[in-house]
């Protein structure tokens, strides 16, 4: 479960977000919408740990976490960019976080290939994410979160750089991962329909408040 | 073509160019003219150039090893932390690339008279010694390597290093598993920026660790010498290899993709 408390973030005396609260429950796939630039990507950056906020707390699963770093806190991120390391084969970017924990290699291999099919990249082990397409990519990131066996995952706008046929395949990949993995979403994204199709809680950001809009 | 407005601007600009580079070539070629084989010939026998040589090799390649170790972690704070005070810091990094060579010399030849510097030297002696042309080289050639690394991170994207940071990383770690890797062009391009410097520094090396033949002799110390004793065509041959290596370095460079 994922609370935010009055969680204010300021910067050159702007405020970017004011008295932040939200409660999202456990196994939640809640998707976040507003304008750009309306501090939606600031708030996963609290989330994760990456930004400090400049009041309030953030508690996972009932666990103050505002001043724990963000390899402390358990959450998948999956930037817009989708952030893959340069230079990192895919079978190194889906076996980083296992293999920073000391993973045995039998293991990791395991954990790797596992994910690689479940995502449909196992053909894609080898290859440098300069050699992926978009969707391939975003296939990647995934995979690389998800191997970390995070409970939290933090998606903004991951499908922004696909076409309309690649986002629908997407949106029910993503459907799938949620309620395999019992995980806990928190999607930002500027589509209407991806948000109808994925959301069971529905959040808007307006000028640096949040607003819940419904339950689905 | 026709000969418009913009087509003429376009030719003025690329005549001032020819110009410059035209003035180059004749320079370069003048004094290719003027070396001889013989005067290479003796130059590759003298044992005083060939130990020069040696030195400046091993030297540099020192120099710029000791940039790059403190380039990295110097070029990855400025790039990724804001702080108070940053521009004032930037600037001061930049101080041994404006101060006139000399001075850099004469600098390191007064903190060594200090306390400090003759606690330094009871375990390192740097004064008039090999070592004192490496620190010499080193003082100016990391400013420029500094300048490289700080622009190959500012050109990275910082999302990677903060993605690495959620799958359990810590700071150093993601620098090393996530910045290092993908900066490695960079890093080869700072190491090789840091090695030329290095290899045309006269002023500090001659101030600070003298000019002995046969110890703390390299190349341009070399060049020096032979003109203050009137062998022109040694002090040619010399500088002329000077500008191979330069070339060959530059080469290298731009085969890493960044720009000098």
């Amino acid at each position: 479960m994922i609370q935010l408390e009055q969680l204010t973030w300021k910067v050159s005396g702007r405020t970017i977000l004011e008295n932040v609260t939200v409660a999202i429950p456990a196994n939640t796939y809640a998707v976040l919408m507003g304008s750009t630039g309306c501090g939606k990507t600031t708030l996963l950056e609290i989330l994760c740990g990456l930004r400090q906020p400049t009041s309030g707390r953030v508690l996972l699963d009932g666990v103050d976490v505002t001043d724990l770093e963000p390899r402390e806190r358990g959450i998948g991120y999956v930037p817009q960019d989708l952030a893959l390391f340069p230079g990192l084969r895919v079978r190194e970017q889906i076996g980083f976080a296992p293999k920073l924990r000391g993973m045995a290699p039998d293991e990791l291999n395991q954990r790797v290939n596992r994910l690689a099919e479940q995502f449909g990249i196992a053909p894609l082990l080898d290859r440098l994410p300069d050699m992926l397409s978009g969707g391939e990519k975003q296939r990647v990131a995934l995979a690389r979160a998800l191997a970390a066996q995070p409970k939290l995952l933090l998606l903004d706008e991951p499908l922004s750089a696909l076409d309309e046929s690649m986002r629908a395949e997407a949106v029910s990949l993503l459907q799938r991962v949620q309620s395999e993995h019992a995980l806990t979403v928190l999607h930002v994204t500027h589509s209407s329909s991806e948000a109808a199709a994925l959301g069971t809680l529905h959040l808007r950001m307006v000028a640096g408040r949040l607003e819940q809009e419904s339950k689905g | 073509m026709r000969l418009n407005r913009s087509n003429l601007c376009w030719l003025a600009l690329a005549l001032i160019t020819a110009g410059y580079l035209v003035f180059w070539a004749l320079l370069l070629g003048a004094t290719a003219a003027y070396s001889t084989v013989d005067s290479w010939l003796q130059v590759l026998q003298s044992p005083e150039i060939r130990h020069a040589t040696f030195l400046s090799l091993v030297t540099c390649t020192l120099a710029a090893g000791f940039a790059l170790l403190l380039a990295v972690p110097v070029g990855y704070l400025m790039t990724r932390l804001e702080f108070r005070g940053k521009s004032w810091l930037d600037a001061a990094l930049d101080i041994p690339i404006i101060l006139p060579p000399l001075v850099v010399g004469l600098c390191l030849l007064i903190f060594f008279q200090t306390k400090i510097g003759k606690v330094i030297e009871m375990a390192i002696p740097f004064t008039y010694q090999v070592s004192g042309v490496v620190l010499a080289q080193f003082v100016v050639a990391a400013a420029f390597a500094i300048r490289t690394m700080r622009g190959t991170f500012q050109h990275l994207s910082a999302r990677p290093e903060d993605v690495a940071l959620t799958l359990g990383c810590t700071r150093f770690q993601a620098l090393w598993h996530v910045a290092l890797p993908a900066a490695r062009r960079g890093m080869v391009a700072a190491f090789c920026i840091a090695w030329a410097r290095s290899l045309g520094e006269f002023g500090p090396i001659l101030v600070f660790a003298g000019a002995t033949r046969m110890k703390t002799e390299v190349l341009p110390t070399t060049v020096w010498l032979e003109l203050s004793v009137g062998n022109l065509e040694a002090a040619v041959a010399v500088s002329l290899f000077m500008v191979l290596l330069a070339v060959l370095v530059l080469v290298a460079v731009r085969a890493t993709g960044e720009k000098v």
